[in-house]
């Protein structure tokens, strides 16, 4: 329904552009000349004028009208339903919304919520009604204003480029709107999260057991939130990751840009690059099935227990993820450093190893550095890998062998399926959440500024 | 007096030069080590997955005669669709396989037989009866799904030579499998349902189609948010804005968002689309949203470097003729730094159609099995039903999720070749 409403809307736009335009001939008469701008932007000047108003009442209508269709549903509802605590009302006005699209409701609905389906269908088609005749209605007005200013002294570019640059402006904000969204979403959800639970005891503790009760008369664990532990295997996993991806990565970047002939530096290039462009949730799937398996009976072969969900197998999948991220960094680093460098090293009588070992990473350095962060950071945010193929259960602990979950994984879990949105465990995934996007931005800036400061020593 | 030392250093400096070639090979050798490694790694997961996953492009079928009896279908003979409707059409099925196989015998015996066929099997079957009543009384040799079990079975995923408690098929089931084979009764087609169904707890039934549906309204949801907005962002600080700190603000904000983790956006989803808005959980919509604002910093990156390489002799030229701004950069900057613009967009497109995680937060991982109608209808994408399949133990599972895998690199691999392609076309140098 509203979908027609837009095109209708777009539609109608559409043609006041050509009415401006056939206007504003009109308008200068036989001395085309006479017009302050072309025609066309007298037919963008009404097709806006047209288009516009009734485009942002169009969406501030259809977002508001959901939520005073339920507010105006509920005020009607009889007293004894509208008493009920906010979860069951919840309840009711699913069934309510249910009852009105048609589907299947969980119970069979009373009288009451029959007539409150039908009042929410009634008011539901007069608030449709009434946007159409409204929006509509606006955009005709929009086309008489515009077609009734138009004439040859009218500055209709100007006003054209006008709207153009804040929409263009506008636009570009979104990046910071962005980024405010996140830091609110987040720190609300943790404020309320450190009411119920001290930041010390976040930060500082050592046990992690989200469980809590969710009656009051239930027994079970009280819920323990020190991430700690979480914190320790997500560095222990993006530690094993770095310890694959950092020598293979740089090497391979060495040996691309130092050694290898341009024919095969195209070839291997890219298919290294192969790596980077695979979703993370095939690696995820290729390290439960394929590599934690691998590992567990190679360990037993050797007489070593192995949990089945082992940090190693996560770590080297990820690892092997973040190869091409690696070696594509180190590559633009290595090849900013001067090719002067390179010739005094040769002039001397070094060999290329030598040249490379003595001088090239001495050179690259703080570059390496910065992109070997830059990977960091990306393990420590990546999700999918650590879900499939790390476990649940928050070990304190350094063996690569044992199973341990990450900040990421604990996200998930406490996040998906049923949950109640006050408690302490679903404000905890936020209060995580904070402190990944906190710690994964100061690496970013740190590796940032290494790197720039870096390139302009060479510039 | 100073010709001695400096042969010293000429015989020092041979001695040592077959050790220092030495290392300069192996140093060498590291580095291509290094590089096959990578390379190896890449070709191990695609065979792995290729090899696990091929399979489940095929399915096998059960040939049985079924007899429509008007006795159980429609045993007063007025071809009510309401009888016909809610008749026994399992009985059907049972007498078919008891026939064929007469010499079974116990109610768990008989379980065992019956269940060889898919249980959609009576639905195919009263779907038949429906379209055309007319079957009714005749004898009908009918393609029914063969169970999961029957299935890896016959693509020879379990090994008939273990024990039988460590396998999921029974003897006796393998005995039958072995007799219709043998009659001719077991095909192997193409497996359509994989690409016409949506998920299912039976993994015979399962397919991806609801999985890929559900993403293509997440990325139609995206593309027109992202892409608008990302070229208008990259035209504005590119063309138009002025050297100061709040642009410098949004520069820094874009290149951040770049490199936060993908989950936070699920977070800022949850938070911002589904708390604060009340949009509904689970929708294409939210998804393509959550999206759009992740592949926004790669689509005005990639704008910004298109429209950097486009001289400004093409700009002075334009305003010498006394074009505004905005007629400079809309008649000749922007259709000459579109190709690069949509390049860098498909590039972002296929980085989202492989995310999965901000959409876990976000409610679309629940069990869905219709396939989704519009951009609000609950809907999982493909990423995340790979996800949601890797989970079950079952083998044809397994198989079914390595060759949702193949579809979603397929895919992958088709975005970035149009890219590839499209660069290549329309890349101008200067």
């Amino acid at each position: 329904m509203l979908f027609y409403l837009f095109v209708t809307v777009a539609l109608l736009s559409l043609s006041s552009y050509y009415l401006g335009r056939k206007r504003a001939f009109a308008v200068a008469g036989s001395h085309i000349r006479n017009l302050h701008s072309l025609p066309s932007f007298y037919g963008s000047y009404t097709a806006l004028w047209c288009g516009l108003p009734a485009l942002i009442v169009f969406t501030v209508w259809a977002t508001l009208q959901p939520g005073v269709i339920i507010e105006l549903v509920v005020a009607s509802l009889p007293p004894e339903l509208q008493q009920l605590p906010p979860g069951r009302l919840n309840l009711v006005i699913n069934d309510i919304k249910n009852l009105v699209s048609g589907n299947i409701v969980s119970s069979s609905p009373d009288a009451a919520i029959l007539a409150a389906a039908d009042h929410y269908r009634h008011l539901q088609t007069t608030g449709n009604a009434a946007l159409w005749v409204i929006v509509i209605a606006l955009a005709l007005a929009g086309i008489t204003y515009g077609w009734r200013t138009i004439s040859p002294q009218l500055r209709a570019r100007n006003r054209v480029e006008h709207v153009v640059n804040a929409l263009l402006i506008a636009s570009s904000t979104i990046a910071i709107f962005t980024t405010i969204g996140i830091v609110l979403s987040v720190l609300f959800e943790s404020i309320r999260f450190f009411h119920k639970i001290p930041v010390s005891e976040f930060l500082f503790g050592l046990q992690w057991s989200p469980q809590t009760a969710i009656r009051a008369d239930q027994t079970g664990s009280s819920g323990a939130f020190g991430m700690v532990p979480l914190f320790t295997g997500t560095l222990l996993i993006s530690g094993i990751a770095m310890l694959v991806a950092v020598p293979i990565g740089l090497m391979s970047a060495l040996y691309l840009s130092e050694y290898a002939s341009p024919k095969f530096r195209a070839t291997a290039k890219p298919a290294l690059e192969v790596l980077a462009g695979i979703p993370t949730v095939v690696y995820g799937f290729f390290a439960a099935l394929t590599v934690a398996p691998l590992i567990r009976n190679l360990g037993t072969a050797m007489g070593v227990h192995v949990a089945s969900e082992s940090a190693l197998a996560a770590g080297l999948v990820m690892g092997i993820m973040i190869i091409p991220f690696v070696s594509s960094l180190s590559d633009d680093v290595i090849n900013a450093v001067p090719q002067s460098m390179r010739d005094g090293s040769y002039a001397l009588g070094a060999t290329k190893s030598e040249t490379i070992k003595r001088v090239l990473l001495p050179a690259a350095l703080p570059g390496i550095v910065g992109s070997i962060l830059l990977a960091v950071s990306r393990a420590i945010g990546e999700t999918m890998i650590v879900v499939m193929a790390a476990g649940l259960s928050a070990n304190l602990t350094a063996n690569p062998l044992q199973a341990v979950t990450t900040v990421t994984v604990q996200i998930v879990t406490l996040l998906t399926g049923d949950q109640e949105f006050d408690s302490a465990k679903t404000l905890a995934a936020f209060a995580l959440g904070l402190v990944l996007f906190i710690v994964t931005l100061i690496l970013n800036i740190i590796a940032l500024t290494v790197v720039r400061k870096y390139r302009e020593q060479y510039e | 007096m100073n010709k001695k030392p400096q042969r010293d250093i000429k015989t020092i400096v041979n001695a040592s030069l077959a050790r220092r070639h030495a290392a300069e090979r192996r140093f060498r050798w590291y580095g291509l080590i290094a590089i096959s490694l990578g390379l190896v790694f890449v070709v191990l997961m695609f065979a792995n997955i290729i090899s696990q996953g091929y399979s489940a492009f095929w399915q096998t079928y059960i040939e049985l005669p079924i007899h429509f009896d008007s006795a159980v279908i429609d045993p007063e003979g007025h071809r009510d669709p309401h009888v016909l409707e809610n008749a026994d059409y399992a009985a059907l099925i049972r007498a078919s396989l008891r026939a064929q196989f007469p010499h079974v015998e116990g109610r768990r015996n008989l379980r065992d037989l019956y269940n060889l066929v898919s249980s959609n099997a009576p639905f195919r079957l009263r779907s038949q009866v429906l379209d055309n009543p007319e079957i009714i009384g005749t004898e009908q040799s009918i393609r029914m799904l063969a169970s999961a079990t029957v299935d890896t079975f016959v693509k020879g995923n379990i090994d008939r030579h273990i024990d039988e408690s460590l396998r999921s098929i029974k003897n006796q089931e393998i005995a039958w499998v072995d007799q219709l084979q043998a009659s001719g009764q077991l095909k192997q087609r193409f497996n359509t349902i994989l690409f016409s169904k949506g998920d299912s707890r039976e993994p015979e039934q399962a397919g991806i189609r609801g999985a890929l549906m559900g993403s293509f309204y997440t990325l139609v949801v995206t593309f027109l948010l992202s892409f608008p907005i990302g070229v208008a962002t990259a035209v504005y600080l590119e063309e138009f804005a002025p050297k100061n700190r709040w642009t410098d603000l949004i520069e820094v904000n874009i290149n951040n968002l770049a490199a936060v983790p993908s989950i936070v956006f699920g977070l800022l989803g949850l938070a911002v689309f589904i708390n604060f808005f009340g949009l509904p959980r689970s929708a294409p919509l939210v998804g393509g949203l959550v999206l759009s604002l992740m592949t926004l910093p790669v689509i005005i990156i990639a704008g910004r470097a298109a429209l950097t390489s486009v001289p400004p002799s093409i700009r002075e030229a334009a305003l010498g003729m006394g074009a505004s701004k905005l007629q400079m950069v809309g008649h000749h900057v922007l259709p000459l730094a579109i190709p690069g613009m949509l390049t860098g967009a498909i590039i972002g497109m296929a980085r989202a159609l492989g995310e999965s995680a901000p959409l876990l937060m976000i409610g679309m991982v629940a069990f869905i099995a219709d396939v989704p109608g519009s951009f609000t209808d609950p809907a999982t994408v493909l990423p995340v039903q790979i996800y949601l399949w890797a989970d079950l133990p079952e083998r044809a599972f397994v198989e079914r999720t390595s060759a949702a895998i193949m579809v979603l690199l397929a895919f992958m691999i088709l975005m970035n070749g149009l890219a590839i392609i499209l660069r290549k076309r329309f890349e101008r140098r200067w």
